[in-house]
């Protein structure tokens, strides 16, 4: 039998995560190109571990692997660090695939740490041989770079959004087996020590349908009442780009991009922004873009479905009230 | 308390990346450089833990001499001192760096004592491999929590909060010395005045030369994503396209609340 594919599957509540399961479809070609099986660690609370490895059924996995230890809850990233370099002691994967988010590459980072191996975050694609090929995400996303990965156990995570997840085809659910990890104190000792519910209330920038952005553009925190009125009638959200989060016009946790926030919403209304890479890579995600801007050779206009040439102060306040005559009428 | 916080210099991309022929990097010609907002943000917190608590602050970065500049950045918002581990510019996969940041983190404690806190950016701005601040801390066995928006030290402890992954906030008490990453929004940097700017030119800037090793990470080729350049439709010119953009809203379904 041929090393397996181990992924790990990421499930609050007993229900995968999306990254998770897309990690998992990347791991089982990579399992398919091996002749490997394919077996995935279920990252959960212990009450939720077997109904998370249940719901993995019709996704042909070789063993679903439920973790046993009743003080290792999702708090303990060191704790799932350990129990993970154990499971790779005992089955002795060719590679262990995890998600790209934040707490999936900090997850698989321990991992590698405490094995002093080396890891790929954020992946495309994977070639194995005895060395992998790979492809990967640079700049969030704005830029691929090829790589040999040379490692006798491959540490991977797959960047989100780039690998669709398979769907179940029915086929029967995994064999589950439990692992019982040996945990030190020391392993145990960063954990979380408190919560607070999120304070910020109305429509999210994650969820809304619609989204106004306003870059500099916009020129001072008075001129996004323009932006807010027409976010406001159409019952979507307003963000903004780097420039008007460090001039303090708008609070960072509404930047949208490379170091704020990634959104796919319906619409994106680009007020005032010249689209910049590490701009765009937060909101290309979006059905559709609208750009309002004065410059129509700014960078937006090659990624723009739509733009119109003009002072965003004049142009959304017309939009606003011609929604409000249409609707009134 | 005594903070060192890691800065990496990268290129200030604007709209579009240009690479260079054999795509080994990007093309800088036209380009200033940088370090990540994480890390900007990074360097703000140590300056304002020591404003507040007393100590030193260092501000560190593994890369060309140029990367000086990087470095003399950080010293004009306030960082007291500043290492340059020198290298040919050439890329240093996380393994490596990680290596040589844990062996001048040894050598500066022999000599002044330990870092209370060593900073980092949640993940690099160019290469964002999103570990080494991880290796660094499990190298010197010390705690880490990454993605920190929010710090409050204490006396031998202190307190790292972060988004929860399902909404919300979640803290982390750790005993001191320890290590965090931290990502923007954690505060607002300021803007460096021109006495700082003047200070920070006069100042001494630590050197050594680091051996590269390879940590099993090797980059081939750099490559764009195949993003088809669109041209976006132009439906109007000033607020005479109101109408075309209500009726673009219509068409999408958006103008129903
Ligand atoms: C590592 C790194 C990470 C970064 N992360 C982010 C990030 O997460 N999010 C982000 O947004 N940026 C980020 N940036 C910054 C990014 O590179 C750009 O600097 C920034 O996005 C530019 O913001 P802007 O478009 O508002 O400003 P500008 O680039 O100055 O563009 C202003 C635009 O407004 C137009 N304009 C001006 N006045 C008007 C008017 N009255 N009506 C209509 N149009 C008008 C102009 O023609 C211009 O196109 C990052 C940079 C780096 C190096
Ligand atoms: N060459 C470097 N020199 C100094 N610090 C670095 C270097 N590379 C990465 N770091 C630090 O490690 C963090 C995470 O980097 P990465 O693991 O590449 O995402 C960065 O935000 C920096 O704080």
């Amino acid at each position: 039998m041929s090393a397996p594919v181990l992924a790990l599957v990421v499930a609050p509540g007993g229900a995968p995560e999306r990254p998770s399961l897309e990690a998992l479809t990347l791991a089982r070609r990579l399992a398919g190109d091996l002749g490997a099986p394919l077996e995935a660690v279920i990252v959960a609370e212990p009450a939720d571990a077997r109904s998370g490895a249940a719901s993995l059924a019709g996704l042909r996995l070789e063993a679903a692997i439920v973790i046993e230890h009743d003080a290792l809850t999702l708090d303990h990233p060191d704790g799932w660090a350990s129990t993970i370099a154990q499971v790779i002691a005992s089955r002795g994967p060719a590679a262990v695939v995890g998600k790209g988010t934040e707490l999936g590459n900090d997850l698989l980072a321990r991992v590698a740490a405490r094995l002093d191996l080396p890891m790929a975050a954020n992946l495309v694609s994977v070639e194995p041989g005895d060395r992998y090929r790979l492809t990967r995400q640079r700049w969030a996303g704005s830029l691929l770079e090829d790589c040999w990965l040379d490692a006798p156990t491959r540490l991977l995570t797959v960047a989100p959004n780039a690998v669709p997840a398979d769907e179940p085809d029915g086929s029967p659910p995994p064999t589950i087996e439990t692992f019982a990890p040996e945990l030190t104190a020391a392993d145990l000792a960063v954990h979380v020590t408190s919560r607070e519910p999120s304070e910020r209330g109305g429509v999210s920038l994650a969820d809304a349908k619609v989204v106004v952005g306003g870059g500099r553009g916009v020129g001072s925190t008075e001129g996004f009442a323009d932006l807010e009125e027409l976010a406001g009638l159409l019952g979507g959200a307003v963000g903004g780009s780097r420039v008007v989060t460090s001039a303090g016009w708008r609070p960072h946790a509404d930047q949208i991009g490379q170091t704020g926030l990634r959104i796919a919403p319906e619409l994106y209304i680009a007020c005032g922004i010249s689209g910049a890479i590490q701009h765009i890579v937060g909101c290309k995600a979006a059905k559709h873009i609208l750009a309002i801007n004065t410059d129509p050779d700014a960078p937006i206009m090659s990624v723009a479905d739509y733009a119109v040439i003009g002072d965003l102060h004049q142009v959304l306040p017309a939009v606003s009230a011609e929604i409000r005559r249409r609707t009134s009428a | 308390m005594n903070i060192l916080v890691c800065v990496k210099r990268v290129p200030a991309t604007g709209g579009r990346i240009v690479l260079t022929p054999d795509g080994q990097d990007i093309d800088t010609r036209y380009l200033g450089f940088t370090v990540s907002p994480h890390e900007e943000c990074a360097v703000e917190e140590a300056v304002r833990i020591v404003e507040a608590r007393g100590g030193t602050s260092t501000v560190l970065t593994l890369g060309p001499a140029a990367a000086e500049e990087q470095l003399r950045d950080a010293m004009a918002i306030g960082i007291d001192r500043a290492v340059l581990l020198e290298t040919d510019g050439r890329d240093w996969d996380p393994v490596a760096t990680s290596r040589a940041i844990v062996a001048a983190i040894q050598a500066q404690e022999a000599a002044t004592g330990p870092f209370d806190l060593v900073l980092f950016g949640n993940e690099s701005a160019d290469s964002g491999g999103f570990q080494v601040g991880i290796r660094v801390a499990a190298a010197l066995g010390r705690p880490i929590v990454t993605g920190v928006k929010g710090l409050v030290p204490g006396d031998g402890r202190i307190v790292a909060r972060r988004e929860a992954p399902r909404g919300g906030w979640e803290s982390f008490e750790l005993p001191l010395p320890a290590v965090v990453s931290v990502k923007e929004g954690i505060n607002l940097p300021r803007y460096p005045s021109i006495p700082g700017r003047l200070r920070a030119k006069k100042k001494e800037v630590e050197r050594s030369s680091p051996v590269w090793q390879s940590g099993g990470l090797e980059k081939i080729v750099l490559r764009l994503p195949k993003e088809e350049i669109t041209a976006a439709e132009v439906i109007g010119r000033g607020p005479e396209a109101a109408p075309a953009i209500v009726d673009l809203l219509a068409g999408f379904g958006v103008l129903e609340r």
